[in-house]
């Protein structure tokens, strides 16, 4: 079963026309990435997702509820992680997690168990009992995936995790999510305008651009379907057989070019075809000097199907 | 649904109770200020006895005004806690759970009723100390709390729904100015009725900070007209399940904006 189903949701902003018919699916217990540039439409997406706003059109379903039918039942299926942090800074991490899960319906023991095993999980034991007010970025954003997480729910939306941290907290989040995703076998949307992040944590993906999604799959998927990657060959020993290497490798792969001792190809799958070129190349007796593979970034393959550059656009949409 | 409606408005009193606690400039300024007016107004008018009435001292005529004005400053500013919540993306967060909608309103509009409470108690103690008696006895004493509970109600539901509109610091001071201060001088908070301008009377009927005044200073000074007092209390009442009404719709305006 799908864990969420957006279905051609449509949102205007009096100017701005935030969704223009996004679909795509999550599947039960997958880690799900909408990736795109600020101002793509992705916090909008989990905004309706999370009932907090309503599509002018189109249908979602989250943990099996219509999110614009039974906003209540989905409410208590999901957890969420906005992208500005929801911590009340006058209140101590302890004190922030007990009330949510009251909120949640819970109490007594089981609550204050959860809330431990939360504390723990999240690595804010020592600071429980502090106001919230003194936290680092990161001690903060990790308050709120355990507030988002306190009534175990079935399905955890993180808007943008990792905006506005330095790069050591940003790593530090993706061994946390990671972990998260095993630990409570969750079902996570998460967005994020960092390929890098993207590639990492997310199983499949969707590329969001003006509103829609023009791709969905998991990241390998997506550069695959960039006809594959390059494979390098440098041959060991100038002795006029680069032609010979040449008609080899292009037996094998295609686009091959050869530059003195050098030889590029572009190949469906490098790990293939490295030992296929490798082989072949030795029983011809060409010996080979070093192999490598170049693989096609989230980078080309957004390029590729918005015909735009990521990092433009990213600026672009501030 | 009630139940569960009541509840979250009580974990969200403690919530708001808890974080004003932290804050020892508040509790301070809660303490200091209602004070300050009554001591200060107290000497300014001491020697003016047209102002006071039928009181016997200027004291006793103004401890209960200062009671009122109290409530209805601490109402008035109260939305500031609502535009700090916006701010911090707390009330965001509620409103992804199944936190009770009213009660994340209900519950401002409450603390700031039970915060009047407290200073309205405080001062009728400082009050006591300084010689004021109230004549209506133990009835007196809680037809004052009463009304300070109710007065400070409405201006929270006021001041909420203006929060909740505006969303933004500069633009709710401004409005707490703009509305505050003529409504205390429109009010018999300072002096009696009869040295009032003719159509400052008239206006003053329908100011609902000179409700709440009239009727703490009936269980003060004159310690009756209870049937009187019981009216200005329901006009009260009525007023703050306006104001509140308006917060709620305000705050769904809200909802729908995000």
């Amino acid at each position: 079963m799908d864990a969420i189903v957006s279905e051609e949701l449509r949102k205007r902003y009096r100017t701005v026309q935030a969704l223009d018919g996004v679909s795509f699916a999550v599947r039960d217990g997958e880690v799900f990435g909408l990736l795109g540039p600020n101002g793509a439409g992705k916090s909008t997406t989990v905004r309706v997702l999370t009932t907090l706003t309503r599509a002018d059109s189109g249908r979602a379903f989250v943990a099996g509820q219509d999110v614009a039918a039974h906003p209540a039942r989905v409410r208590r299926a999901i957890g969420y992680v906005a992208q500005d942090s929801g911590v009340d800074w006058e209140a101590t991490g302890r004190e922030n997690l007990l009330l949510q899960g009251r909120i949640h319906g819970m109490s007594g023991a089981s609550l204050r168990a959860r809330v431990e095993e939360l504390l723990d999980l999240v690595g804010l034991k020592e600071a429980a009992d502090r106001v919230a007010r003194g936290y680092s970025g990161g001690m903060k954003r990790r308050l709120d995936i355990a507030i988002g997480l306190v009534h175990k729910p079935k399905v955890l939306f993180l808007d943008e995790p990792t905006t506005g941290l330095d790069p050591e907290a940003r790593a530090a989040m993706w061994v946390e999510v990671e972990r998260l995703a095993r630990a409570e076998s969750l079902t996570i949307l998460l967005t994020t305008h960092y390929l890098e992040e993207a590639d990492r944590l997310a199983e499949r993906v969707a590329i969001v651009s003006k509103g829609k999604v023009v791709v969905e799959g998991t990241p390998e998927q997506l550069k695959r379907d960039l006809r594959g990657e390059s494979v390098s060959v440098e041959l060991a020993e100038q002795n006029g057989r680069a032609a010979d290497a040449e008609r080899i490798v292009a037996s094998i792969g295609s686009e091959v070019k050869v530059d003195g001792q050098l030889l590029r190809a572009r190949v469906p799958n490098g790990a293939q075809a490295i030992p296929v070129i490798l082989g072949a190349l030795d029983d011809a007796g060409i010996a080979v000097a070093s192999v490598t593979t170049a693989r096609p970034s989230l980078d080309d393959v957004y390029l590729h199907y918005t015909g735009r550059d990521f990092a433009s656009e990213d600026e672009a949409g501030r | 649904m009630i139940v569960q409606t009541l509840r979250h408005t009580g974990w969200m009193i403690v919530r708001q109770a808890r974080n004003l606690m932290r804050e020892p400039i508040w509790i301070a300024m809660m303490v200091i200020q209602p004070l300050i007016w009554l001591l200060l107004y107290g000497q300014l008018f001491s020697r003016v006895p047209q102002l006071r009435g039928s009181a016997s001292t200027y004291i006793e005529f103004l401890t209960p005004g200062i009671v009122c004005m109290n409530a209805f400053f601490g109402g008035m500013w109260s939305g500031m806690a609502m535009i700090s919540d916006l701010d911090r993306h707390v009330i965001d967060r509620f409103l992804a759970s199944p936190a009770s909608r009213v009660a994340i309103v209900l519950s401002q509009v409450v603390r700031a009723g039970i915060t009047a409470v407290l200073q309205a108690l405080l001062l009728l103690a400082i009050g006591y100390a300084l010689g004021v008696r109230v004549h209506g006895g133990a009835a007196g004493w809680l037809l004052v709390v009463a009304a300070s509970a109710l007065l400070a109600m409405v201006f929270a539901g006021f001041s909420h729904g203006i929060a909740l509109l505006m969303r933004r610091e500069a633009s709710m001071i401004a409005t707490a100015n703009f509305v505050g201060l003529p409504l205390m001088f429109l009010s018999t908070i300072l002096l009696t009725q009869e040295r009032m301008p003719g159509w400052i009377r008239s206006v003053s009927r329908f100011n609902p900070v000179n409700w709440g005044v009239e009727a703490a200073r009936n269980a003060v000074v004159v310690g009756g007209e209870w049937w009187t007092s019981g009216q200005f209390l329901l006009f009260l009442l009525a007023a703050a399940a306006v104001t509140t009404g308006f917060a709620t719709w305000s705050f769904r305006a809200y909802q729908r904006s995000i």
